[in-house]
């Protein structure tokens, strides 16, 4: 028993690292009032982006830094749509997703060397290991979460920073108002459009991290539709955390959670047929949504940033 | 000198006109900068993606038939977007109609008179989308659920549910494996007029046409574009919204489960993987692209269509992956969404001296 919950929560952890990433990037886009919906084709684009570069050059931080650029740059496209001109943010975010995946296979059939015929599936590249932290990692039951990879413990540093930077700190204040309410923001000194595309690309970065941590350690190696749906999951983690950096982690323990589980009852043999047991997070993320939007209707605010999705135009006063 | 947005006046029907196919020129610049990086020729790229979507009746006819779900799914989404309903859920109720059709092709033959059973099982299929697309309808009007999320977990729902179907419970026992249904009696074949393409193609004209009259010479296409408009303007001259966005969500359900309904009877004859290969999130480029005009829905789902087998023929013939048609299709959005600015506002230079500090 003991063991089957430490297995259970190693391989949670391992699972819930990408999503944290990109849930917390999701986070501090959506807090400027920045719906983005490019997820899924910018953690694909992270993905491919970080396993050809650390097959070419085997230098995984090269690889990791990659991945963030190129992240950072679909966001900044994003940005540039639903920011500067002021684009439908749903239809933006849905190109990216479109565009990202559709390039990110062609990319995955095209960076690879010529031995290969040009494709990056099926090659192996330097990768992540995990690091058992000496001590630790021999404690029973939760010795798991001292025996992962580097990305996994940056990920654990990250979450009380990004905490602290959202509710402490002065930047964290000024992207809180953006999204709530760009107007007052503006008329006190905030330049709504600079916040804006600071954190969308900022949370570009992020999610470009998240994807890279999926070819780096998580499964190791380039494959196509390596995030398999995770990108939407990250959207629901973001309104599950409501929009704090600091539930991120329950989030993605409870969605890597089902993962687990799922994942031992079929080696189990469980006659619950694999489809039905798939669809639990996608359930999950509608019945949250109702419930939270109930509650909010009914009691009070649950954190949604105010002006999400709507864009500002100083002009249109 | 400071360039500003100003709002105009009026929308630009020109601008309307130009921006999609500005854009459209401007994406296969772009991806043929991209092409040429990977020491692909663009111009050879592009001819064989037309010559593979048009250049003979049988590849027209594969256009036809990864047109037809694309231009259903594309009037479907249009209908919610008049709304600024957020329907992304195109793909789910697209699978679900498929597999309310499959039941019925399946299972009622038995009792139901063989010429009744391909119209019922389009008819059920129908039902089926619009049953996927009234939950997330529901919810929005009863509740205030956001829409863009749960049309979008419903799709995965539903592609679950089918897999979980003919995986388990509906799969073919003398398949050898093979993960899909039996096949259906041929009394519910939906007939193929050239090649693979099939009578789905004249719901989809009829529909569309049909479609262009309801929305722009009837009370209730007027109604619905207010809605879409100005919500408050509409509750104050006594346009019920709620019964609206359940009404034309149902019907927006209902043509992609209409689509879905097609592909099984009329393509693969059995529930198996790959029903939707992503229709109805290109669903929402069609409705986007043809900024929600029945008409031009149908044309620009040929489009896209063409670029989906344009893509598979290149693969083939140049040894390019078949993304090719999905980078294409991302890449006309961007400038497009870029462009629709222009509609609602026009550059204004204002110079230095104007300004007056």
């Amino acid at each position: 028993m003991i063991l089957l919950i430490t297995s259970i929560l190693a391989i949670t952890l391992r699972a819930g690292t990408s999503l944290v990433y990109a849930t917390i990037g999701e986070i501090y886009t959506e807090r400027s009032g920045i719906l983005n919906l490019g997820i899924e084709g910018m953690m694909l684009m992270g993905a491919v982006t970080a396993f050809s570069v650390s097959y070419h050059t085997g230098n995984l931080f090269l690889a990791v830094f990659a991945a963030m650029g190129v992240g950072a740059l679909l966001a900044a496209l994003h940005a540039f749509l639903s920011i500067t001109m002021r684009a439908n943010q749903v239809v933006s975010g849905l190109s990216i997703t479109i565009f990202g995946s559709g390039f990110a296979s062609f990319l995955g059939q095209r960076l690879g060397p010529e031995s290969n015929g040009y494709y990056l599936a099926g090659l192996v590249a330097p990768r992540f290991h995990s690091v058992a932290i000496p001590g630790l990692s021999r404690l029973p039951i939760i010795g798991a979460v001292f025996d992962q990879d580097l990305l996994t413990y940056v990920v654990f540093l990250l979450i009380p920073v990004a905490w602290f930077f959202l509710y402490k700190t002065r930047y964290g204040l000024n992207l809180r108002a953006v999204g709530e309410n760009p107007q007052t923001a503006d008329a006190m000194g905030v330049n709504v459009s600079k916040i804006r595309y600071v954190y969308t690309v900022l949370g570009g970065m992020l999610v470009g991290l998240g994807g890279a941590h999926l070819s780096l350690s998580y499964t190791p190696g380039w494959t196509e539709n390596i995030t398999g749906g995770r990108g939407w999951i990250v959207i629901a983690l973001v309104i599950f955390s409501m929009w704090n950096p600091g539930r991120a982690i329950l989030g993605a323990i409870i969605f890597g959670g089902i993962n687990a589980v799922q994942f031992r009852l079929q080696a189990s043999g469980t006659t619950i047929p694999a489809a039905y047991l798939n669809m639990a997070p996608y359930l999950a993320t509608v019945i949250v949504l109702v419930v939270m939007t109930w509650w909010e209707t009914h009691n009070r605010k649950v954190g949604s940033p105010a002006a999400l999705g709507v864009s500002y135009m100083r002009e249109d006063k | 000198m400071r360039v500003v947005f100003e709002k105009r006046k009026f929308m630009s029907r020109r601008a309307l006109i130009f921006v999609p196919v500005v854009s459209f020129i401007i994406s296969l610049f772009l991806t043929g900068i991209l092409l040429l990086i990977f020491r692909t020729n663009p111009l050879k790229t592009y001819a064989g993606m037309f010559a593979g979507a048009f250049g003979s009746w049988s590849n027209f006819t594969e256009t036809l038939v990864k047109a037809i779900p694309l231009m259903l799914t594309g009037l479907g989404v249009s209908i919610a977007f008049r709304l600024r309903f957020w329907n992304i859920g195109a793909e789910g109720q697209l699978t679900f109609g498929g597999v309310a059709a499959a039941w019925v092709a399946l299972f009622w033959s038995s009792w139901l008179p063989a010429p009744l059973l391909l119209p019922v099982a389009i008819i059920v299929g129908a039902l089926a989308g619009a049953l996927w697309a009234g939950i997330p309808a529901g919810l929005k009007v009863g509740l205030g659920v956001d829409e863009t999320l749960t049309t979008l977990m419903l799709n995965y729902v539903a592609i679950l549910f089918s897999e979980g179907l003919y995986y388990g419970p509906w799969r073919d026992p003398k398949g050898f494996g093979f993960p899909g249904t039996r096949m259906f009696p041929e009394a519910a074949w939906l007939p193929r007029f050239s090649g693979r393409a099939h009578a789905g193609l004249w719901f989809a004209i009829i529909i569309g046409l049909l479609l262009w009259v309801v929305m722009n010479r009837t009370r209730w296409g007027f109604e619905l574009k207010m809605i879409g408009k100005n919500q408050k303007a509409a509750r104050c001259l006594g346009v019920g919204i709620g019964k609206n966005i359940l009404l034309a969500l149902l019907l927006s359900g209902a043509l992609s489960g209409l689509a879905g309904a097609c592909e099984v009877t009329a393509i693969s004859h059995r529930l198996q993987q790959g029903l939707s290969i992503g229709y109805g999130y290109t669903a929402i480029i069609v409705a986007w692209l043809s900024q929600l005009n029945p008409i031009a829905s149908l044309f620009v789902g040929l489009l896209m269509a063409a670029l989906l087998v344009g893509g598979d023929q290149v693969q083939m013939t140049m040894g390019l992956p078949s993304a090719m048609g999905l980078v294409l299709q991302g890449m006309i959005l961007f400038p497009m969404l870029a462009g629709s600015l222009f509609t609602e506002y026009r550059l204004k230079v204002i110079k230095p001296e104007k300004e007056g500090v």
